[in-house]
């Protein structure tokens, strides 16, 4: 590789006396779900079953906080995901853009227990970005039209209408990313990237749980997708499954 | 009469050089496999992946690589992954060439329904709404009839919509259509398809103009 790519080590060199990076971490996940309480609404990263906050889903099953509302693209399967706090009724309200692929959020669904909106997926997504980034709200042509706009403002932009859309508000955004450093700082792997990143800094707190943790000055401050300062509290999942949804595999010729 | 690969087949001669194409579940996916070769093409998955590659062969799946259905995939040299905001900045912000997607109806104005049916469990637009209220070049992959034998191409979607005068073209197990101002187009028709089937499964106004050749596939 050409040097002027080489990643610039030296930003790391400099260490003043007087101060210290910001320390995010977090000494495992009971720490890091401190304050959560029933009532709360709570960001979930993840698409489908990829790049879900394993870790911080299977305490919150554990800690039987109730009546959630959770923001998420999806609502998991019956026994992963956040189908395990469906099975235990912890949660009140879920925000989704596709909830197929679980048989107890139906249930639950039908028999009324539990309340859904439903929202187009970029809108849910720009929710979330427009939270992060202190945007109140904006306009989208998405669902112009349908029964997602009705009740809500309609403005032509150029000829087009558009719907008025407000950014979430949230108490906990957990999100889970494939490497970070003390510093709160976070690398995502694949398509596991996913709602991972905007959820980051758009709730009161937001709790990164990453495949491995280390010191800061150990990632390359070129190759980070989210600056620490959206991190609130950080640490390294215990163990991670992955489960797949669909297996689709070609066979070798 | 097409089958789904049939249809596939047929919009993949829609895909042209450069162009940058999101894939819906279902027909759509199979498109991705009749693509001329040589052409240069990437495909985008709205879960976040531009370049997107074959199914892995067995034993290389990686749960972190995945597209919008949840399958596992592959990504081409040359691929990108990024955030789903950033995936629906490029949807929204017309930088997708073509977008093609399955439906339950289509209206003669480009009215589309795909994502509820009252009184059955609803599962949610995903992407759908997004990708229809932006895209500028939009095809729908899906059977003429439904189950029951009914047009799926209709003066006026009886379902909720998923967007409104958006779709620009329709390519079903018997033909393939326009939508003008007038109604329904007919371009062509499917191998052994007559104009006359197509216009007893049409319940929308079809345009008939001059002869109608049958399909190359």
């Amino acid at each position: 590789m050409d040097s002027r790519f080489k990643s610039s080590i030296n930003c790391r060199i400099f260490k003043p006396k007087n101060f210290d990076m910001i320390n995010r971490t977090v000494k495992g996940v009971e720490e890091a779900l401190e304050g959560v309480k029933s009532d709360m609404t709570l960001m979930v990263g993840g698409f489908g079953l990829s790049g879900i906050p394993e870790n911080s889903i299977a305490q919150l099953v554990k800690s039987g906080v109730k009546n959630l509302t959770c923001i998420s693209n999806n609502a998991g399967v019956d026994d992963f995901g956040l189908g395990l706090l469906l099975q235990g009724k912890q949660i009140k309200k879920m925000i989704s853009s596709y909830v197929g692929e679980n048989d107890e959020f139906e249930r639950q669904m039908l028999s009324g227990e539990l309340e859904v909106d439903l929202i187009p997926q970029g809108t849910l997504a720009e929710r979330c970005r427009a939270a992060q980034a202190g945007i109140p709200a904006f306009f989208t042509p998405a669902g112009y039209g349908t029964e997602v706009a009705e009740g809500k403002e309609v403005r032509d932009f150029n000829g087009k209408p558009h719907i008025l859309e407000h950014a979430f508000n949230a108490d906990f955004a957990f999100v889970k990313a494939w490497k970070g450093d003390a510093a709160g700082n976070l690398i995502f792997k694949g398509t596991a990237r996913n709602f991972n990143p905007v959820m980051c800094g758009a709730a009161t707190i937001t709790v990164a749980e990453v495949e491995e943790l280390v010191p800061a000055g150990e990632l390359d401050p070129n190759e980070i997708h989210i600056p620490g300062i959206f991190v609130k509290r950080i640490f390294q999942g215990e163990k991670y499954e992955k489960r797949i949804e669909q297996r689709t595999v070609r066979k070798r010729e | 009469m097409l089958d789904k690969i049939g249809i596939a087949k047929r919009i993949a001669q829609e895909v042209k050089n450069g162009y940058y194409v999101n894939l819906g579940i279902g027909i759509p996916t199979l498109v991705a496999n009749y693509v001329p070769e040589g052409m240069e093409v990437e495909f985008q998955s709205e879960n976040g992946v531009l370049g997107m590659g074959p199914f892995p062969f067995e034993g290389e799946e990686d749960a972190d690589v995945i597209n919008a259905g949840k399958q596992t995939i592959t990504t081409m040299p040359g691929a990108s992954f990024f955030d789903s905001a950033t995936s629906f900045g490029m949807i929204r912000g017309q930088h997708v060439d073509l977008t093609i997607l399955g439906a339950m109806e289509v209206a003669e104005n480009g009215d589309i329904a795909n994502w509820k049916i009252p009184g059955k469990m609803v599962k949610g637009m995903g992407g759908a709404m997004d990708l229809v209220a932006s895209a500028e070049n939009i095809i729908v992959a899906m059977m003429h009839t439904n189950r029951a034998g009914a047009s799926k191409l209709l003066k006026k979607c009886s379902l909720p919509l998923t967007g409104v005068n958006c779709i620009n073209k329709v390519v079903t197990n018997l033909a393939v259509l326009e939508v003008t101002d007038k109604g329904f187009k007919l371009l062509e028709r499917a191998p052994g398809v007559s104009v006359e089937d197509i216009q007893n499964a049409t319940e929308g106004t079809l345009i008939i103009d001059g002869d109608i050749p049958e399909m190359s596939i």
